[in-house]
């Protein structure tokens, strides 16, 4: 069977690199089923979940906002967050999380609303991740 | 002539001063390592980054964006990436060297690391804002700057952004570069840690006639300020790069120095010693030749 070549990338580090038969990934247009000889297509990436497959073998990531270029062998996911779901410590997001809501309590400025929230949304995107399926 | 006693305090006290630079230049040599693998790491992102910009301009077609807007006045911000702390070499006094050269009047300064902003206060140019960053700089701290310069341009206060930085050569080598970030004129790819050796990131779109969505304008829209923000990421590595390579060799000759002192120190003591011997006994001698 055809395979694509997955990459996700992010500014520290290359997170993940395989063939894979199917991948979907969350567009800024709404969720995206992609198989080999897909179109050339660019857009942009949102908070949500990656997941890639190759047999019976599956891989989920949480993954930040970013962008997508996919060709028909390629499909390269730049983004400034990328995790594995196995790697995804729940007790650590749900702290970082907890933490992001009692920040947003307080009085702060544009700049760090702005942090706060983007520290926030990778949490929950870690979590929401990490309990699918449960 | 110094006695014995004072030669001896200070072979101590040197040796430990020894002691210090030998153990901050382990610190910065470790520390330099990480730095460097960090520099290399963002290369594919770096190398995808500028595929997906060209691809994306060669799609838009006439393109334009505020950020891309060249004016005519003369005002100008420059990014200083200094370190937050000293003892590394001439680094920040080559890149302090380099900023004194502007004009004071029309440039405005935006510092990453303590000393640049110290140095910048104390000649009394105009400081707008500083910002910190850590040893392993983070994504997010980069963001926050690129984000800061990019309003200040589309604000029209300044004309141009520029940023003055260390490179990172080698571990030997690090210079003072100037870097244009504003206006970005035609889109060109991320140029940080491209070696001297390497071309400069030429754009190579890979010819295929790619689908935007929701159009092609939008996602190079945001493309190009994260482009920017990557762009000054990478330059905040290199920096980090060059401070911990300086310092490690600052350090490195700072020990050794110690080490020749020590011996000499220790030369001029063991001779002095001697004289002392001699003198003792030559006194216990005539005292004998005296009495007898």
């Amino acid at each position: 069977m055809a395979t694509l070549k997955l990459e996700i990338v992010t500014p520290e580090a290359k997170i993940f690199s395989e063939e894979v038969e199917m991948v979907t990934l969350p567009g800024s247009e709404g969720e995206l089923g992609i198989f080999p000889l897909h179109i050339p297509y660019m857009t942009r990436l949102t908070h949500g979940e990656v997941h890639a497959r190759r047999g019976a073998q599956n891989f989920f990531l949480a993954v930040g906002e970013g962008f997508v270029e996919i060709t028909g062998e390629k499909v390269v996911i730049l983004t400034d967050m990328a995790i594995r779901a196995e790697n995804i410590d729940e007790a650590r997001a749900e702290e970082a999380r907890q933490r992001a809501e009692a920040r947003l309590a307080e009085k702060l400025d544009a700049e760090e609303i702005a942090r706060v929230n983007a520290a926030l949304t990778h949490a929950a995107t870690q979590l929401k991740v990490k309990r699918r399926g449960r | 002539m110094p006695s014995t006693r004072d030669i001896r305090r200070r072979i101590r006290s040197v040796k430990n001063t020894a002691q210090i630079t030998k153990a901050m230049q382990m610190v910065a040599s470790s520390k330099m390592r990480k730095a460097q693998l960090a520099a290399l790491a963002g290369r594919p992102y770096a190398q995808q980054m500028n595929s997906m910009l060209a691809d994306a301009t060669a799609k838009a077609g006439d393109f334009t964006h505020p950020l891309m807007e060249s004016r005519s006045g003369h005002r100008t911000a420059v990014i200083l990436v200094s370190t937050d702390k000293g003892l590394c070499g001439a680094l920040n006094s080559n890149l302090f060297r380099e900023a004194g050269k502007l004009a004071t009047e029309s440039t405005v300064f935006v510092c990453a690391g303590k000393k640049g902003a110290q140095f910048i206060t104390r000649t009394r140019r105009k400081l707008v804002a500083e910002f910190t960053y850590k040893d392993a700089p983070l994504f997010s701290e980069a963001r926050a700057l690129s984000r800061f310069v990019r309003e200040l341009f589309l604000k029209g206060e300044v004309d141009r952004v520029d940023v003055l930085f260390t490179d990172f050569v080698s571990t030997l080598v690090q210079k003072p570069e100037w870097r244009t970030l504003l206006p970005v004129g035609v889109i060109k790819g991320v140029q940080a840690g491209v070696g001297p050796g390497e071309s400069p990131a030429v754009l190579q779109n890979s010819g295929m006639e790619f689908q935007f969505e929701p159009t092609a304008q939008q996602v190079l829209g945001e493309l190009l300020p994260h482009a920017l923000n990557f762009e000054i990421y990478q330059i905040l590595l290199e920096a980090k790069a060059s401070e911990h390579s300086s310092r490690m060799v600052a350090m490195k000759n700072a020990t050794d120095n110690a080490k020749q002192l020590i011996k000499d120190l220790t030369l001029e003591y063991n001779k002095l010693r001697q004289a002392n011997i001699t003198k003792e006994l030559l006194e216990i001698t005539t005292a004998q030749m005296a009495l007898g």
